[in-house]
C-alpha cells in the first residue's frame, strides 16, 4: 500500500502541452477519482502514472520512490482497461495467474492465489473458460481479478465501466466499492461520469483541459464548487447557471429580469460586476415542494410559466421560464403540472453561488 | 396448397440448386488439377485426342517410374530438384516471414518518419513483373558470380517476398488491440515477452498465412528460376519440368507426372497449417 504524488507532471506531444504541471497528493488507501470531460487530460495522468507514457515533466512518486523513468512491471501498479484488454487466447484461470507466472511464482502459491480473487469476484465457475464465452460483466470481474492478483500498491483503473449497460453499471460501482474495503489499497479512478465519482471516491480530482480545476470529498466539490466549470459538471440535472450584472444590491440578467444579490455576497461584489449566478435545482422549488423543511433564511418568491416537466416517478423536473431561459428545478412529492401553468417557485438565495465571469472562480470564501 | 407449404418447398428447391450451382463451380475448379493427375496417368495419343477423351481406357504409372528411374531411361534428377525447391522455398519463407514480423510489427504498432512513403514504396515493387526484373538480376548475379547457387535464389526469393508478408502480417498486428501488449507490461512483462507472450500468438493465423503465401510463391516460381539457375546445383521444380521438352516434342504425360509431384508437398503444408489459419482468435479480447 502506497501514498502516490504527482509534482508539477507535464505531458506534451511535441509543441501541444496536454497536462499542464499538476500538483496532487494521493494518501495511503484513498480511493480518488479523476473527473472530467473528454480531452481533459485524466487518461493521459493516469497513463503516465502507470509507465504507460512517458512524462514531460515533472516528478510521479509511489511509496515514497520516484518512478519517472521505471517501466511499468517495476512500478507495482495495477490497471483495469476501459476494454478490459483480457488475453483472448488463455482462459480465465491463464489470464488471473498471467502476472504471476511472469514473475516465475511457484506453482501452488499461484494456484492459491489466483483461487483468492476469484473468491472474491465469484469467478469460480469461469475459470476454465476462455475471454470470448463471457458476459460483458463477467469480463469486467476477471480484469479486476486479475489486476488483484498482483497485491499492487496501487490500482489503476481506466474508464472501467464504461463499456456496460446501466443497470450492470450500478451493479459493478457496488462490487467496486466492496473491493475497495476489502483490498484496502490506493485506487486512482478515471471517469467521466459524475455519478461514478461521487459515489465511489474518498477525494474527486476534476480536470479540465490540462488542469485540476478543484480537488476535494465528494460533499465539497457538491456544495462548494470552487469554479464555474465544477459547479456545471458536477450534478445531476446541472446547476443552472446565468450571467448578471450587480446593481444597487440586485442581480440584473441580460433579460432585465432581477433577483436580490445573497446577502453572503454584498461585501464582496460592487456595483457593475459582472457575475456568474449559480443555483441547483435541489435549491430552486415550486414553493412548498422543495428540500429543505422551513430552514430557509433568504427566500425570493416569484410566480414563473412552466415550460415542460420531466416526471420521473418519485419527483419531478420542472423547467420554469426565467428571464427568457429555462430553469430546472426539482419537484417533490410531484402534483400534476401542464405547460403553460403558473406556479410559485422559490429561489433559496442562501444557497445559491456566484462566480466571477471573468475568471470563473467562485466568489464565496 | 397453403402459403407455408409453397413457402417451405420454394425453400427447398432453392436448397437443391444452391447445391448444384455450387457443384458446377467446383468441378470447374477442379478440373485443371483433376486433368494434370489424369493425364500423368495416360499415354499422350489419348492426351492429345479430340475430342478429348473424358474416361480413360488405360491407366498406368510409367510416368512416375520413369520419372524416378535416372538419366537416359526417360528419368531426371527430380530428386536433385526436389531437394533445390524446398532448400530455397523453405530458407526464403522463414526470412522472409522474420522480416515481415519485424517490418509488418513496426508499422503496425510505431510512428516513425516517412512511415506512409516507406509503406507505399514497398507496394510499388509488387507491380515491377518478376520477368522484367530477369535480366536485369541476372547481369547483377553475373558479376557476384551466385547464379546457379542456392544463395542466389533465396535471395531473390527473400526479396520478392517481404512485401508481401510485411504487408499481410502489419495487417493482423492491427488487430491487436494494443491494451493488450499494454496490460501485459503492467502484469510484468518486458516489451519483448508481451510480444512474444500476447502478441504473437494472437497474431499467429497471419503470420501463418503470410508463410504459405510465401512457401507458395518459392514453390512455383518460374520466370526468375529459369533465369538464374542452370545445373541440378539449384534448378528448382517448375524449372524441371522444361526437361520434357525436347526439340520438337513435348511430353507430356512426364511432364503432368512431375507437376503432381510438385503439387503434393504444397497441398500437404496447406493442410497442416491451415488450422493455424483460424481466425476470430482476438474475439472477446476488448468489450464486447
Amino acid at each position: 500500500m502506497a501514498t502516490v504524488s504527482l509534482k508539477k507532471l507535464t505531458k506534451r506531444y511535441g509543441n501541444m502541452e496536454i497536462v499542464h504541471g499538476i500538483d496532487l497528493d494521493i494518501a495511503d488507501r484513498e480511493f480518488i477519482a479523476l473527473v472530467g470531460p473528454s480531452g481533459c487530460g485524466k487518461s493521459t495522468t493516469l497513463r503516465m502514472i502507470a509507465g504507460l507514457e512517458d512524462i514531460s515533466g515533472g516528478n510521479i512518486d509511489i511509496g515514497g520512490r520516484v518512478v519517472n523513468d521505471l517501466p511499468p512491471r517495476s512500478r507495482n501498479i495495477s490497471m483495469v482497461f476501459q476494454s478490459y484488454a483480457l488475453y483472448p487466447h488463455m482462459t480465465v484461470r491463464e489470464n488471473l495467474g498471467f502476472s504471476l507466472k511472469i514473475a516465475g511464482a511457484a506453482k501452488d502459491d499461484m494456484d492459491r492465489r489466483v483461487a483468492e480473487a476469484s473468491a472474491i469476484l465469484g469467478l469460480d465457475d469461469l475459470l476454465e473458460r476462455r475471454p470470448s464465452q463471457l458476459s460483458g460483466g463477467q469480463r469486467q470481474r476477471v480484469a479486476m481479478g486479475r489486476a488483484i492478483v498482483r497485491d499492487p500498491d496501487v490500482f489503476l483503473f481506466d474508464e472501467p465501466l464504461s463499456n456496460l449497460d446501466a443497470k450492470l453499471r450500478t451493479q459493478m460501482r457496488t462490487e467496486i466499492k466492496k473491493l475497495h474495503a476489502k483490498v484496502n489499497s490506493t485506487v486512482i479512478y478515471v471517469t467521466h461520469d459524475q455519478v461514478e465519482a461521487m459515489t465511489l471516491a474518498d477525494r474527486i480530482v476534476i480536470m479540465r483541459s490540462g488542469h485540476i480545476e478543484q480537488v476535494g470529498t465528494p460533499d465539497e466539490v457538491f456544495s462548494r464548487p470552487a469554479t464555474r466549470f465544477v459547479a456545471g459538471f458536477i450534478g445531476s440535472p446541472p446547476m443552472n447557471l446565468h450571467e448578471a450584472t450587480v446593481s444597487d444590491g440586485r442581480l440584473v440578467f441580460s433579460g432585465g429580469d432581477s433577483l436580490p444579490l445573497p446577502g453572503q455576497f454584498k461585501s464582496k461584489t460592487a456595483a457593475g460586476d459582472k457575475v456568474v449566478f449559480g443555483i441547483r435545482p435541489d435549491d430552486f422549488y415550486p414553493t412548498g415542494h422543495g428540500l429543505s423543511s422551513g430552514g430557509e433564511t433568504e427566500v425570493h418568491r416569484v410566480d414563473l410559466p412552466v415550460s415542460i416537466t420531466e416526471p420521473l416517478g418519485n419527483e419531478t423536473l420542472v423547467f420554469a421560464e426565467f428571464n427568457g431561459a429555462d430553469w430546472i428545478s426539482r419537484m417533490l412529492n410531484p402534483r400534476p403540472l401542464k405547460a403553460g401553468d403558473r406556479i410559485g417557485m422559490s429561489f433559496d438565495l442562501s444557497r445559491a453561488h456566484l462566480f466571477s465571469a471573468e475568471t470563473g472562480k467562485s466568489l464565496r470564501s | 396448397m397453403d402459403e407455408n407449404a409453397s413457402a417451405r418447398l420454394a425453400r427447398r428447391a432453392l436448397t437443391v440448386a444452391h447445391r448444384v450451382g455450387l457443384f458446377l463451380a467446383m468441378l470447374l475448379i477442379c478440373l485443371p488439377g483433376i486433368w494434370i493427375v489424369l493425364s500423368s496417368l495416360r499415354p499422350t495419343v489419348e492426351i492429345m485426342a479430340k475430342p478429348p477423351v473424358w474416361i480413360p481406357q488405360e491407366l498406368s504409372f510409367d510416368a512416375y517410374v520413369a520419372m524416378f528411374s535416372g538419366i537416359g531411361k526417360g528419368g531426371i534428377p527430380v530428386l536433385d530438384y526436389f531437394r533445390n525447391s524446398l532448400i530455397i522455398s523453405v530458407t526464403s519463407t522463414v526470412i522472409a516471414v522474420a522480416i515481415g514480423m519485424a517490418g509488418g510489427y513496426a508499422f503496425a504498432r510505431y510512428r516513425f518518419r516517412g512511415k506512409s512513403g516507406m509503406f507505399l514504396g514497398l507496394m510499388l515493387t509488387r507491380t515491377v513483373p518478376g520477368i522484367a526484373m530477369s535480366l536485369p538480376l541476372f547481369f547483377v548475379y553475373a558479376r557476384l558470380g551466385i547464379i546457379d547457387t542456392h544463395f542466389g535464389m533465396i535471395l531473390a526469393y527473400v526479396a520478392l517476398n517481404i512485401p508481401f508478408t510485411i504487408w499481410l502480417i502489419d495487417g493482423f498486428f492491427r488487430q491487436v488491440p494494443k491494451d493488450l501488449a499494454e496490460a501485459a507490461q503492467i502484469d510484468g512483462c518486458t516489451r519483448w515477452q508481451a510480444f512474444w507472450q500476447v502478441e504473437f500468438p494472437l497474431a499467429r493465423p497471419g503470420i501463418a498465412s503470410a508463410a504459405i503465401f510465401a512457401f507458395l510463391t518459392c514453390w512455383n516460381e518460374f520466370a526468375l528460376a529459369s533465369q538464374l539457375t542452370r545445373s541440378v546445383n539449384s534448378k528448382t521444380l517448375p524449372v524441371g519440368l522444361l526437361d520434357y521438352t525436347a526439340e520438337f516434342t513435348i511430353d507430356w504425360r512426364g511432364m503432368c507426372a512431375l507437376a503432381v509431384v510438385m503439387i503434393i508437398p504444397a497441398l500437404t503444408l496447406t493442410y497442416i497449417v491451415q488450422k493455424h489459419l483460424v481466425g476470430g482468435l482476438t474475439s472477446g479480447a476488448v468489450k464486447g
